[in-house]
């Protein structure tokens, strides 16, 4: 049995005097949809920020695919196979739709600083792109620039941003926030699609949506994971019922 | 996958159509810089050409920096002035050592001087960037242009390094000594330093520069470490930015202080700024332009820095994309066939905005002139400085000026307002 391909043990992390991460373990299986839910506030996002480096922890360790990660920076944590989204749109706005999704192909396609060749005329670098644009729709509009992006077409980019570097571990947060019925149903059926094969860690609020998609559920409550496991198993958990569940049962 | 293919297919078309019109307008370049001489071949007018030359060089570097990558310096001066005297130790070095390195050679070694100096402090320098990095650059500059005055060996002190570039041993039969020969070699070092710059944004590096320009933290989650990528950045910038110094070397045959003080990095700044950050040609433009308002104004007046001020202090408020953006703003209308709609609100313009300019000139140099009490020569027209006169004719023309002026800009912006819609609705993006 491979190693998972995430292992978080025991992570504490402070702001100041409070604890917002507090003795967190999840274990995250190699090719699982794995859904991590919570109340707002709850730490989710500060758990993504953890994995993925954006800040370190004060005390505990990360392991992606069995080697500690924790402490690493973001881009030799990505390097590593690796790659996340965020939950406010974090593109580059200035920066046409093509442009985006291409930056975060150069380096997976192994093109990093070079200065020696010239970006149009990478044929896997092209194919890659225009492949990633078509899965996210946005082919139409790709030479506009992101920042003038409709909020539904930029969430689609952030997916494609992310997912562009054909990273083996992909984590969402909250991608279909903000998007009605129809564009979440869109995007779900994208993400399903892109995430084929792949470890997928998705923080979500829409409960049809995690019942739909994920294998596995934690749930976080106060920076604390409270429960971990089938949909099932987190349905009937009277922990979860009573901590989160039950005030959206009507 | 059917649209997948088709849309590669049509990124070919689109970059091979771009590609003839792209060669196309390098290639008038180079040719105008091979005529220009020939249609003004005066001594004063190929000076200009040639400072001209060395001053798009200059800002195009600067805009590897600012405009590709995000960084503002206010030392960029340094790795000019220090190409400048690597220029000419070289020079020198080559003279005495009776070594077969002919003066287009040159420009290199100046390059080299830029760049070894950004490699030497660059990797701190641009560990951040936003406010540190553009104090870090203030105290660089300040740092080396003080030192330049007190470590003679290297920089010869308030004289500085002189050199003989005719002394050199000669390339084609050139001696360098004519200014033709050497405006020559700086327009060949242009064309081949723009085409360098042009092409480095055209390359994987380049492009993550953008990125980096546009969201540094989104950046390490692709893979990529914004430090390395600032720091390459700030090597190529270096580098080419010591090669119009070691132009500028070879045009004056000397490099002193001067070259690397702040008043130069200002320069640039405000080159690159006026002609515009976010296009490849803008800082062409504002080397253009504030190298020949330099030449102009200062023979005529005593004040030109003030101008200098306003223009650029107008540039901010009015037009922050420069004159590349502005030029730039019209494609879409030009693309949608409703420029002509707006042309004639700029005619109407015109006129209340050339008296406001008249106003303002005039007040400046009643208040300059005051106490000296020369005479004030406004487009041949004479006013003296301390008759009431003048200044009713500048008060007039100031408030009368602004005041029909806004109303005709605001014309303009109706005008344009009505144009851009129907671009818009015409599918040009506005
Ligand atoms: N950099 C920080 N400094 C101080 N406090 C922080 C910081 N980042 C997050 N927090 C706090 O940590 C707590 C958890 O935040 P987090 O964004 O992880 O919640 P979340 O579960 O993602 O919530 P939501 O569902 O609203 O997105 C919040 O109380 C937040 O204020
Ligand atoms: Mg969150």
């Amino acid at each position: 049995m491979s190693a998972a391909a995430i292992e978080v043990r025991a992570v504490e992390k402070r702001f100041g005097n409070v604890g917002i991460i507090r003795d967190l373990n999840l274990s995250v299986a190699q090719g699982e949809r794995h859904a991590i839910i919570g109340p707002n506030g709850a730490g989710k996002s500060t758990t993504f920020n953890l994995i993925s480096g954006h800040i370190r922890p004060t005390s505990g360790e990360v392991k992606l695919n069995g080697d500690v990660i924790s402490g690493l920076r973001p881009f030799e944590i990505n390097r590593r196979g690796l790659s996340r989204s965020f939950q406010v749109t974090n593109v580059f706005a200035r920066m046409s739709v093509w442009e985006n999704v291409r930056c975060a192909v150069l380096w997976a396609t192994g093109h990093r600083y070079a200065f020696w060749k010239n970006v149009d005329s990478l044929p896997e670098v092209r194919e890659r792109t225009a492949r990633i644009l078509d899965d996210i729709h946005l082919t139409h509009r790709r030479d506009v620039p992101a920042g003038l992006l409709t909020y539904a077409e930029q969430r689609e980019l952030e997916i494609g941003i992310t997912i562009a570097s054909g990273a083996t571990v992909v984590m969402l947060d909250e991608p279909t926030a903000g998007m009605s019925n129809a564009e979440t149903e869109r995007a779900v059926a994208l993400i399903r699609r892109l995430t084929e094969g792949k470890t997928l860690v998705i923080v979500e609020h829409d409960m049809s949506v995690v019942f739909g998609l994920a294998d596995r559920i934690s749930v976080l409550v106060y920076g604390h994971i409270i429960a971990s496991g089938t949909p099932e198993e987190i349905r009937r958990d009277p922990k979860v019922k009573e901590a989160y569940l039950g005030e959206e049962a009507h | 996958m059917t649209t997948a293919t088709t849309s590669t297919s049509k990124l070919a078309d689109k970059s091979s159509g771009d590609g003839l019109r792209f060669y196309a307008v390098w290639l008038m370049g180079i040719a105008a810089l091979i005529v220009l001489p020939m249609i003004f071949s005066s001594g004063g007018s190929l000076t200009s050409f040639s400072l001209i030359g060395i001053a798009i060089v200059f800002a195009l570097s600067y805009n590897i920096l600012l405009g590709q990558t995000g960084l503002l310096s206010f030392g960029h001066a340094v790795h000019y002035g220090l190409g400048g005297f690597a220029a000419c130790h070289m020079m020198n070095a080559v003279v005495s050592h009776g070594w077969p390195i002919p003066l287009p050679f040159i420009p290199l070694f100046g390059g080299l001087g830029g760049l070894v100096f950004a490699i030497i402090i660059g990797w701190v320098m641009t560990k951040r960037a936003g406010t540190v990095f553009a104090m870090i650059s203030l105290g660089i500059g300040e740092l080396v242009a003080s030192s330049s005055l007190i470590l003679r060996s290297v920089f010869g002190g308030e004289s500085g390094i002189t050199t003989d570039r005719t002394a050199l041993p000669k390339m084609f039969g050139w001696s360098f000594g004519p200014q033709l020969q050497v405006y020559y070699l700086i327009a060949f070092w242009l064309v081949l330093s723009a085409i360098a710059m042009y092409a480095l944004t055209r390359t994987p590096l380049g492009r993550i520069s953008n990125a980096v320009r546009d969201n540094p933290e989104r950046v390490q989650f692709i893979g990529y470490d914004p430090h390395v990528v600032r720091y390459l950045a700030f090597c190529f910038a270096g580098f080419f930015a010591g090669v119009a110094g070691g132009l500028a070397a070879i045009n004056f045959e000397i490099a002193n202080s001067a070259y690397l003080g702040a008043i130069q990095s200002g320069l640039v700044l405000f080159s690159t700024f006026i002609g515009g950050t976010a296009y490849f040609f803008g800082p062409i433009l504002g080397a253009i332009l504030v190298t020949y308002l330099q030449l102009g104004l200062t023979s005529v007046t005593s004040v030109w820095q003030l101008y200098f001020g306003i223009i650029f202090i107008g540039i901010v408020m009015f037009s922050p994309g420069g004159i590349a953006g502005l030029l730039m703003m019209h494609r879409p209308l030009v693309r949608a066939g409703t420029l002509w709609t707006v042309i004639p609100s700029y005619f109407v313009a015109i006129v209340p905005t050339v008296a406001l300019a008249c106003g303002v000139i005039l007040t400046i140099e009643t208040v300059s002139r005051y106490s000296g009490g020369e005479a004030i020569n406004l487009f041949g027209i004479g006013f003296k400085p301390q008759s009431p006169v003048t200044w009713i004719v500048a008060a007039v023309l100031v408030v009368g000026g602004a005041f029909v002026a806004r109303l005709t800009w605001r014309r303009i912006a109706d005008a344009w307002d009505r144009a851009a819609t129907v671009a818009r609705d015409r599918g040009y993006l506005a």
